[in-house]
């Protein structure tokens, strides 16, 4: 079978966020860059229904030049070649659009399925997989914690709220946007490092596949949010600052 | 033209889901700002009485949106039946719970209006439109969102945001809409839902619970901070990531996908306070946040806090609790 993973490159966790001089976005210039882990289970997701039902897994990334590295990362993990449409002013496009270019790219494949992450860490919108599908026409299931491919149909496993699972089935092609933990990721080795280098990563521009941008909501402004709690922070060296707080929740909150 | 907000209501077999009302309360106050009126949809097979339920609040409208496909939840039949009731209504707003249902199904339905879904709002201004406030970079980061371009536009609302409480009673009353659907246009089969089997550990009984996060980096760690909820006589919980990786079971997790808590006092270890931890464990009497990271958003709802290295404090801890020694020993 041949699937599709849409990742999609978002700044490292632990990045110190700093909000840029027009206050529309982050400073993004001098931080590092990974793939979004979301996206990483569905890329492990892909290769492990390669592995069983053979086939062929292709990455799919919009993003800026810079993004080649973490498609690099995705073929030294095993996926067969990539996709990546280029665009250097890739934050300007919203969901809308953006996933008219991924549909785009993506449909010109033909794939059985195309995996994604339930969202991204950066925005959050949660929603490029659904519109990818609503646009190609396939149905659909999202925070997916299992699939198994069956006899031209595809069975997943949902998660609801509080606990709670649900399974259903339905035709290929289909789109599935993976949960964070559905698998255990994987390790990309030196043979496959290598390897990236001469697998086939094609670049295509939004106007080569003949996608304009939409503009159904903008961000105005980006800021940190207003503390709903008035925090009492404890200094000193940890073991000074350790010992106050076991006291404040002892004789201030006593709590313990 | 476009004078109603629509507030689409969530039930299952029957059962409201809470946020609705939370919803409406959003909505109502978002029309008040527009000079609009607010009207509410419910879907499913069997709901006549139910949405009678809707009628006392101060709605123009409730839709019960009847038919013996919307039994089940489905994508394409949820779908198909409230693209027809919202080309019908022409909404300026279609307003949802921001819940796992709607994240299935919203964004597909915006795109068959050619939309996005501003999705997981938190809160709404009003300018010289509304301004929709949604999180990012897991809540470190707060952004302002506008719509453009011609109605409706389609927004979730994040749980906990708008009080249900502050919803307005009134009267309206109910009209049926029965969309036009075939069973061939539904193309997923879903199954009965279940729960997994989980273990013993019922953390909502707990009334001291220390939760760690990505900031252990390791399993290998975990003993530091299970000392010290052994000291305190506490229960030892964890964020997603880290029952994703395995390094504590899954009965262990707080947080939207597990379990919601409200003990005397959170510890939170190494979490940096992603939404969907926080409403697993906003509820706790106190809270206490141990990060690295002083932007951490666990700090927002945090009582007490230190910023610093865990494996560090978490040690530190442990021995302030250690009984004194007596004098002269």
């Amino acid at each position: 079978m041949k699937i599709i993973v849409s990742i999609k490159e978002v700044p490292v966790r632990d990045s110190q966020l700093r909000i840029a001089a027009d206050a529309r976005w982050i400073e993004d210039g001098d931080l590092s860059y990974e793939m979004n882990e979301p996206d990483a289970y569905a890329l492990e997701e892909a290769l492990q229904l390669k592995e069983k039902h053979g086939g062929e897994v292709i990455a799919l990334c919009a993003g800026m030049a810079r993004a080649s590295q973490t498609i690099r990362e995705a073929l030294a993990k095993g996926a067969d070649r990539a996709l990546h449409i280029e665009d250097e002013e890739i934050g300007s496009w919203d969901t809308l659009g953006l996933a008219r270019l991924l549909a785009k790219a993506a449909g010109r494949e033909k794939p059985d399925l195309i995996l994604t992450g339930l969202q991204s860490d950066d925005l959050g919108y949660g929603q490029t997989g659904v519109v990818l599908a609503e646009i190609l026409g396939l149905p659909h299931a999202t925070i997916v914690m299992a699939a198994e491919v069956l006899d031209g149909k595809i069975r997943v496993k949902r998660e609801l709220e509080s606990g709670w699972f649900q399974n259903i089935e339905m035709p290929l092609p289909a789109v599935l946007t993976i949960q964070s933990g559905i698998n255990k990721l994987r390790y990309a080795t030196l043979m496959g490092i290598k390897k990236a280098k001469i697998k086939e990563l094609k670049r295509l521009t939004a106007g080569e596949l003949g996608v304009a941008g939409s503009t159904t909501a903008t961000i105005e402004r980006v800021y940190f949010p207003h503390k709903a709690k008035q925090t009492q922070l404890l200094e000193g060296s940890a073991r000074e600052a350790a010992a106050k707080l076991i006291e404040k929740l002892r004789f201030e909150a006593r709590v313990i | 033209m476009s004078q109603t907000v629509l507030v689409i209501t969530e039930q299952r077999g029957g059962v409201w889901n809470r946020m609705s009302f939370e919803t409406l309360a959003a909505g109502q106050r978002l029309a008040a700002e527009l000079g609009q009126k607010t009207s509410a949809a419910v879907a499913g097979q069997g709901i006549a009485v139910l949405a009678e339920g809707l009628t006392a609040w101060e709605l123009d409208r409730v839709y019960a949106v009847e038919h013996e496909l919307l039994h089940d939840y489905t994508a394409d039949g949820y779908t198909a039946a409230l693209e027809q009731l919202i080309r019908k209504v022409q909404p300026s707003f279609v307003l949802f719970p921001h819940t796992y249902q709607v994240r299935d199904l919203a964004p597909k339905l915006a795109t068959r209006f050619d939309q996005g879904l501003i999705s997981d709002v938190v809160g709404i201004r009003h300018e010289t439109g509304p301004i929709f406030v949604r999180q990012l970079f897991q809540g470190k980061l707060n952004a302002d969102v506008k719509p453009l371009g011609p109605a409706p536009h389609f927004v979730s609302i994040q749980a906990g945001a708008f009080n249900a409480d502050l919803a307005e009673p009134g009267a309206s009353h109910v009209e049926v809409f029965t969309p036009a659907m075939t069973a061939s246009e539904i193309r997923q089969r879903p199954m009965e839902p279940f729960r997994e089997s989980t273990g013993a550990v019922d953390l909502t009984a707990a009334q001291i619970i220390v939760s760690l996060g990505r900031g252990i980096k390791e399993k290998d760690n975990i003993p530091i901070v299970e000392a010290l909820a052994k000291a305190l006589g506490g229960e030892l919980a964890a964020t997603r990531p880290v029952c994703d990786s395995g390094w504590l079971p899954i009965e262990r997790q707080v947080g939207s996908s597990g379990q919601t808590v409200s003990p005397k006092v959170y510890i939170a270890v190494g979490i940096s306070g992603a939404i969907q931890h926080l409403l697993g464990m906003k509820g706790s009497k106190i809270i206490v946040a141990i990060n690295k990271d002083a932007n951490a958003p666990i700090f927002e709802v945090a009582d007490y806090g230190i910023v610093g290295d865990l494996f560090e404090v978490v040690p530190a801890m442990v021995e302030a609790l250690k009984p004194a020694l007596s004098a002269g020993a």
